[in-house]
């Protein structure tokens, strides 16, 4: 049945290698060169590290563990530790590498290491290999192995043309979809949490979205942030900043993923959910003046401790800078509101129209109350007091931002300047581009800052989208000279070219070129330099320590009068993620020093 | 039976006649075995377990060490399973790419596979030879992959990278080598052996109706007269795409099993040639996001290829979470390595126990798993 050929002389085959050169190769004086992709052992750029554990994370047996090490850099966003990787449980599956945030960990070409010491087989790579010779790089991620997700669900927002018409809130925010997809960016290295101010539970609470289960994202938010819905639209988001997948791609958008949760969730539900339905009395009162985010913040974790709180508040709204500096497009007032009503519905009591050293003075306050936290703000604009400054149509930033949110009429005309290069600058003259928008269907302000564009302090997105607006720029110019008609009216701003706003010990020191003139023709400027706070409530019955111009406090919050307590921008910041951490921070020493009735440490 | 008479002989885990991990415990009497029962478990490391431990990534890592000798197909199928689940499409690029490797793969395999049937029976020249011809391979696969026998290279939405038209080149090279110099010394070393006929012709017969009722597949079953190949019967990765033969045989012994695998080399180096000459241009791979967020939705899946000892397949089932619910391997020498030995060794002689167990192809790990 078989026909197979067979020889007894086939074999004979094998003698014709006794002529051959050997196909094997002689280690050790020959070594076989390894293949370029080849996963040999890894390195770590030390310095492009920046500990975020991910490759731990990934690593599927284990064999990474992250140490810290002393003599790596650990600016913010960046951890000391780096990874120890245990050759005795890895497997060289290179996934570490694909992951890597930031790119440092590599292969090196090596096929082997060899070493009496078993310990030196758990090894800390960097920037040598481990044979601690001259090694080429071996396997490297490329954009098929990548294993990060590094672009951002574009968010939808109103196009300029739009958005210049009206008061609309221009970003739309994520659509279920669209948030799960960007929450599953996060890889939960929680390097934003140690930026965060309010140090919040960011990894946690983006899970809680991946996840389907918001109750759990909005409790976890409220663990250190009573005000999501607003720091979910205007945070300065250091977060995002310092995000690991910012290293290689873009960060996170971790602000409008907190803004997701939070608008997802019903106000009725709070409760409920963050297991405040009842909560237990504590027979104590403190006062907190200023219904800001600072004020707010102590509030509610004061009533969560159960202490009676009342906040005096001079507007007749609560929100301070919230409401009556942030423009609607950006915060609009029914989120503000949501936040202000939970903490309402907790039972904290508001006194409205009630400006502390008017109406009611410190020494009445501290009568009635056991303690009491200042956090009055910023409210007064500051002035360049530049020749000019004294007309009519010079306003300050912060009274027409005030009065645009009280609905009241505000002085507009055809041809604006703005003084100023921050976020405030930036909020008025988007705010004054839509009334001129409607008023005279177009756009004519024109901002001027001593800093030039890639220092100025505002948001770069802020000025982007004023530029689309209408708004235009010139940075680099300090103001000289309002220079008014002889009927009285503005005709135009001088400025000269500032050649550096900081000196070399990077103080504010602006120089300036006399030779470089330019005049901006306008009628009416507005000044949005920075604001000042106004601490003269604090009467001369008190002897209460400064440091330099702010209130002196300690960690608590705690001046050095032991009732009271002070925190938000008049100590820290300006911003509202710092006035949340600050009435935060509070709370907890308001609660020490009413249970120890000393000074907290 | 009466045990008297018979002796009873520990066979493995550490015989060079076994391969792997594995061991054979069997009663003879004279020199032919009277029972036999399978001994495994030296090599459990409970990979289904660990996997539904382990997010859908950290799984690529670990299935290719079901099958030391051809880890690519267990890759291949967790990655078919993870896609078919999640209804991904993958790159038509990457499809090629996976065929290549899987191709390479069964040359590897068989080479060394005809070289360990050759060490069962003292032809130890040969079985050095099919492992430096393995060893070529491998230095390709490090090329492409960056690991010569773990390859960690398909995985869930494609291959991890693309292959340079340089490496293709040399992968064609190499199959000219092979198909030119080296199969005909293979041929004439082994297959013209006129001792080497003798052992295996007619010896550890399995026939048809054995491998069916035991669920034997591959060149175990093809050597039995019955064409099944999976990449004829459901055609995955590029299989569609190319023009190939399915050998088979008559007899059901190790003889006509080891020359099917001597065809199917050649059969593998015609497929990798059109794969190769019509590979497509494109991406090789979809970004699934971030890997350590992968999830896929509530479902289930079978998914088999053609391994080079038959029909190798994954069960995985997905509650919509990071990681997989269960994950079930159905390893293709289940069959034969845990039933087939009590049933069909019994009769053999002791020195034809070595032939069966490398002809029929066994792999412990896919029971031991």
């Amino acid at each position: 049945m078989s026909k197979d050929k067979s020889s007894i002389f086939s074999p004979a085959v094998s003698f014709k290698n006794l002529f051959k050169k050997p196909e094997t190769i002689k280690v050790p004086e020959e070594n076989k060169k390894t293949a370029k992709r080849y996963r040999g052992f890894h390195i770590n750029d030390l310095d492009k590290c920046i500990g975020c554990g991910t490759c731990s994370e990934i690593c599927d047996n284990k064999a990474i563990e992250m140490v810290e090490l002393e003599n790596v850099k650990t600016e913010l966003g960046q951890r000391n530790e780096r990874p120890k990787i245990d050759y005795g449980r890895c497997c060289w599956c290179g996934l570490c590498v694909d992951i890597c945030t930031t790119g440092s960990l590599q292969f090196t070409q090596d096929y082997t290491y060899i070493n009496h010491d078993a310990e030196s087989f758990s090894y800390i790579p960097d920037n040598k290999n481990i044979n601690k010779v001259e090694s080429e790089i071996g396997y490297e991620r490329d954009q098929y192995s990548e294993l990060l997700d590094l672009y951002r669900v574009e968010m939808q927002e109103l196009n300029a043309e739009s958005r210049v018409k009206s008061f609309m809130e221009i970003v739309k925010g994520f659509s279920k979809k669209q948030a799960e997809k960007e929450a599953s960016r996060c890889v939960e290295c929680d390097i934003c949490t140690e930026a965060c101010p309010a140090s919040m539970n960011i990894p946690e609470y983006i899970r809680g979205i991946y996840d389907e289960n918001l109750e759990e994202s909005l409790q976890q938010i409220y663990e250190d942030n009573p005000l999501p819905e607003v720091c979910g639209r205007i945070c300065t988001h250091n977060c995002e900043s310092i995000c690991s997948i910012g290293h290689r791609g873009e960060a996170v958008s971790i602000r409008w993923l907190k803004r997701y949760a939070v608008d997802n969730v019903d106000l009725a539900e709070y409760n409920k959910i963050l297991g405040t339905e009842k909560i237990h009395q504590v027979d104590k009162k403190v006062a907190i003046i200023g219904a800001g985010p600072a004020g707010l913040s102590a509030a509610h974790y004061l009533k969560l401790m159960g202490y009676q709180i009342t906040i005096f508040e001079a507007e007749s709204k609560a929100g301070g800078m919230m409401r009556y500096g942030i423009p609607e497009y950006r915060l609009p007032y029914e989120k503000l509101d949501k936040d202000i009503n939970y903490i309402k519905n907790l039972g904290v009591e508001f006194k409205f129209n009630t400006r502390i050293g008017e109406n009611i003075s410190l020494s009445d306050i501290k009568k009635d109350y056991d303690a009491v936290f200042a956090a009055t703000g910023l409210h007064n604009g500051r002035s360049t007091r530049i020749p000019g400054t004294e007309n009519n149509n010079v306003y300050q930033a912060i009274y027409l931002l005030k009065q645009i949110t009280k609905g009241k009429k505000i002085p507009l005309t055809k041809k604006i300047v703005i003084i100023g290069g921050g976020n405030v600058a930036m909020d008025i003259a988007r705010s004054l581009a839509r009334l001129q928008k409607k008023k005279y269907g177009q756009v004519n302000v024109l901002v001027t800052s001593l800093e030039t564009e890639d220092i100025m302090p505002a948001d770069q997105e802020e000025i982007e989208e004023a530029r689309a607006e209408g708004v235009d720029f010139e940075p680099g110019r300090g103001p000289k000279e309002i220079i008014v008609s002889e009927n009285g009216s503005i005709s135009q701003v001088c400025t000269n070219c500032c050649v550096s706003v900081f000196d070399e010990d990077m103080n504010f020191n602006p120089t300036f070129d006399d030779q470089d003139i330019q005049n901006y023709d306008c009628d009416m400027v507005v000044e949005a330099i920075g604001q000042a706070g106004d601490n003269s409530y604090i009467d001369d019955n008190y002897d209460i320590e400064y440091e330099g111009p702010r209130i002196k406090v300690n960690d608590k919050q705690q001046t050095s009068l032991s009732w009271l307590f002070a925190g938000g921008d008049i100590v820290r910041g300006p911003d509202v993620i710092n006035g949340i951490k600050t009435g935060h921070n509070a709370a907890q020493g308001i609660d020490y020093f009413l249970k120890n009735n000393q000074k907290s440490s | 039976m009466d045990k008297s008479k018979m002796t009873e002989m520990f066979f493995g885990p550490n015989h060079p006649g076994v391969p792997g991990n594995y061991g054979i415990n069997y009663f003879y009497e004279g020199d032919t075995v009277v029972s036999a029962e399978p001994n495994p478990g030296h090599l459990h490391r409970g990979f289904e377990k660990l996997m539904e431990e382990r997010e859908w990534i950290k799984n690529t890592p670990l299935v290719c060490r079901i099958c030391v000798m051809e880890p690519d197909i267990n890759e291949m199928v967790y990655a078919m399973g993870f896609e078919a689940i999640g209804k991904i499409d993958i790159p038509k690029r990457a499809t090629y790419i996976r065929s290549i490797i899987l191709e390479l793969a069964r040359i590897q395999a068989h080479i060394f596979s005809i070289g360990g049937n050759c060490g069962a029976i003292g032809l130890y020249t040969a079985m050095q030879w099919g492992v430096l011809t393995r060893d070529y391979i491998l230095d390709l696969f490090e090329e492409i992959t960056g690991g010569r026998v773990y390859h960690i290279y398909i995985r869930p939405g494609g291959v991890r990278h693309d292959i340079e038209d340089v490496t293709l080149q040399k992968i064609l090279d190499l199959l000219n080598d092979l198909e030119n110099n080296r199969m005909p010394e293979f041929q004439k070393l082994i297959f013209e052996n006129p001792i080497a006929q003798k052992r295996w012709k007619n010896t550890a017969i399995l026939n048809q109706e054995d491998a069916l009722s035991l669920g034997v597949t591959g060149p175990a079953l093809r050597a039995t007269g019955l064409v099944h190949d999976v990449r004829k019967l459901i055609p995955y990765a590029a299989y569609e795409q190319v023009d190939f033969k399915v050998p088979s045989g008559q007899d059901g012994d190790a003889w006509t099993r080891l020359k099917l695998k001597k065809d199917e080399i050649f059969q593998s180096i015609n497929i990798i040639r059109q794969l190769i000459n019509n590979i497509p241009d494109g991406p090789v791979s979809l970004n699934l996001g971030n890997a350590l967020k992968y999830k896929i939705p509530n479902g289930e899946a079978y998914v088999k290829i053609e391994s080079s000892r038959g029909e190798y397949g994954y069960y995985i089932v997905s509650d919509g979470g990071l990681k997989p619910y269960r994950v079930h391997v159905r390893g293709t020498s289940t069959p034969l390595g845990l039933y087939g030995v009590e049933s069909l060794l019994p009769g053999c002689r002791i020195e034809d126990v070595p032939i069966w167990a490398h002809s029929l192809g066994i792999c412990p790990p896919e029971f031991d798993r």
